[in-house]
């Protein structure tokens, strides 16, 4: 059987590990490779890395870095964060990374999936939809460069595009739930998931467990993400890197889906 | 030694590390010369068959590695495209594969899989072993292995095929024939299962 995902989400500033609140104040929580040495212990199922200031600084993908977490890396990584081209995109994958991250660069040209896709196969590129909900009504706008500009584009239209565009894997992130740890937001998810048949992961506002259980009894096999779940512990956020036995992960997967031991 | 080939696709590293843990010697195989040495071979590989297929071929190393495989019998492990590359043929490219397992590389169709099937192939999954041991050896019961792909390999002997797995269809996610193996999953990236997978193969 096909598992749902348990994915911590890192987010890397300036070489250190962060973690924010509604994309605004990060709070610094640590040393990535140390952090991904913590969840190759834990044999965690795949871990997302984002560098929240490749594309705003402009700088790019820090491809140093990159190379030093591949090789850390015992579990499949997606790295995210300032690209822009099909040499970045194919210098990233011979790092040793399994997936590339794009976001900010695709809602500006969204060809860039399809060229991407042709390089490295559909299976590698995923796309992060950072989302937020307007102040009035029901609806979603596509949010770029780190949510200070709203695009107007709706995430549910726009994942169906980059589905024909041969998009491997969408990352919803919610910018309301980002850091609020009180669960995800299964509205989106609900709406994108229903429009695409690529794989879905869902990253924003899982605070406990619980989140993850829920979304997983909602939608069967998915990507469950976060952040700080897997970086807090408690209700003062103490900074402490986990992530559930194989055993409790087992039998919270099992439990949600209802299948029996 | 076994000898990770390293032409410019694939997870070189990861396979490095992996063995390094295991206290299994090892080397990075980039020229024909570097291949000297080597016992058995991994074939890892990442992106489109075509462009795999080129950059082997343009890695000069092709002829040792055919004379090694084909000539000395030794094992040689192809990985995801690797073993995509072990096929005569793929879907997905132009370019004729090694053909040293007989079958053809296909586009899985969600036309023809359950309703809400998400694809590309995405995520640990079981691995049903259809024969005792080899790569298998030991496994646990509970063995999961990672997934990436939009492909599968689709042998033409059934004796070929070494596991399967059920991601709404059932495909060949391991095959053998005599002294060439190929998994479709990544056991680099597989934790303490695809490490055990590594050092089985270490031990054939």
């Amino acid at each position: 059987m096909l598992r749902p995902r348990i994915i911590p989400c890192l987010l890397v500033r300036n070489k250190g590990l962060v973690k924010t609140v509604k994309f605004g104040a990060s709070k610094y929580v640590g040393d990535p490779i140390n952090a991904v040495k913590i969840f190759n212990e834990k044999e965690a199922d795949e871990l997302i890395v984002m560098d929240i200031d490749a594309t705003t600084s402009g700088s790019g993908p820090d491809f140093g870095m990159i190379e030093k977490l591949a090789a850390e890396c015992r579990m499949p990584l997606c790295y995210g964060g300032g690209i822009k081209s099909v040499e970045q995109a194919k210098t990233i994958i011979g790092l040793g990374v399994e997936k590339v991250a794009l976001s900010s660069a695709v809602l500006e040209k969204p060809s860039l999936v399809s060229q991407i896709a042709e390089e490295i196969g559909s299976q590698s590129v995923v796309v992060v939809l950072d989302v937020k909900k307007r102040f009035l009504g029901a609806r979603y706008d596509i949010h770029i460069r780190n949510a200070k500009v709203n695009t107007g584009i709706c995430p549910i239209d726009f994942a169906r595009t980059l589905e024909k565009l041969g998009v491997g894997e969408i990352v919803v992130n919610s910018i309301d739930n980002d850091g609020v740890m009180k669960g995800y937001d299964l509205s989106v998810t609900r709406q994108v998931r229903e429009a695409v048949s690529v794989p879905v992961t869902v990253l924003g506002g899982a605070g406990a467990l619980s989140d993850i259980r829920s979304l997983i009894e909602k939608f069967g096999v998915i990507g469950a993400a976060s952040g700080s779940l897997f970086v807090f512990k408690g209700v003062y956020k103490a900074v402490l890197i986990n992530y559930p036995a194989q055993t409790l992960k087992d039998d919270l997967i099992r439990a949600a889906m209802g299948l029996e031991r | 030694m076994i000898a990770i080939i390293d032409y410019g696709l694939g997870n070189v590293l990861a396979f490095v590390n992996v063995y390094k843990r295991l206290n299994i010697p090892v080397l990075v195989a980039k020229t024909a010369d570097d291949l000297l040495r080597a016992t058995a071979l991994v074939l890892p590989g990442v992106g489109s068959f075509d462009h795999a297929m080129q950059q082997l071929n343009l890695s000069g190393m092709r002829p040792a590695i055919e004379r090694l495989v084909l000539l000395q019998s030794v094992p040689i492990l192809g990985v995801c495209v690797g073993m995509q590359m072990l096929a005569n043929s793929s879907e997905e490219g132009r370019m004729p594969g090694l053909g040293w397992v007989a079958g053809k590389v296909r586009k899985f169709d969600v036309q023809n899989m359950p309703r809400g099937t998400n694809l590309p192939h995405m995520g640990w999954n079981d691995v049903r072993p259809l024969v005792d041991g080899g790569l298998f050896e030991g496994m646990e019961q509970d063995a999961r292995f990672y997934f990436l792909h939009s492909y599968y390999f689709e042998p033409i002997q059934q004796s070929d095929i070494l596991a399967s797995t059920d991601c709404g269809v059932e495909f060949s996610c391991a095959v053998r024939h005599n002294n060439v193996y190929g998994v479709q999953f990544h056991p680099e990236k597989s934790h303490h299962y695809g490490s055990r997978l590594l050092s089985n193969f270490a031990k054939l």
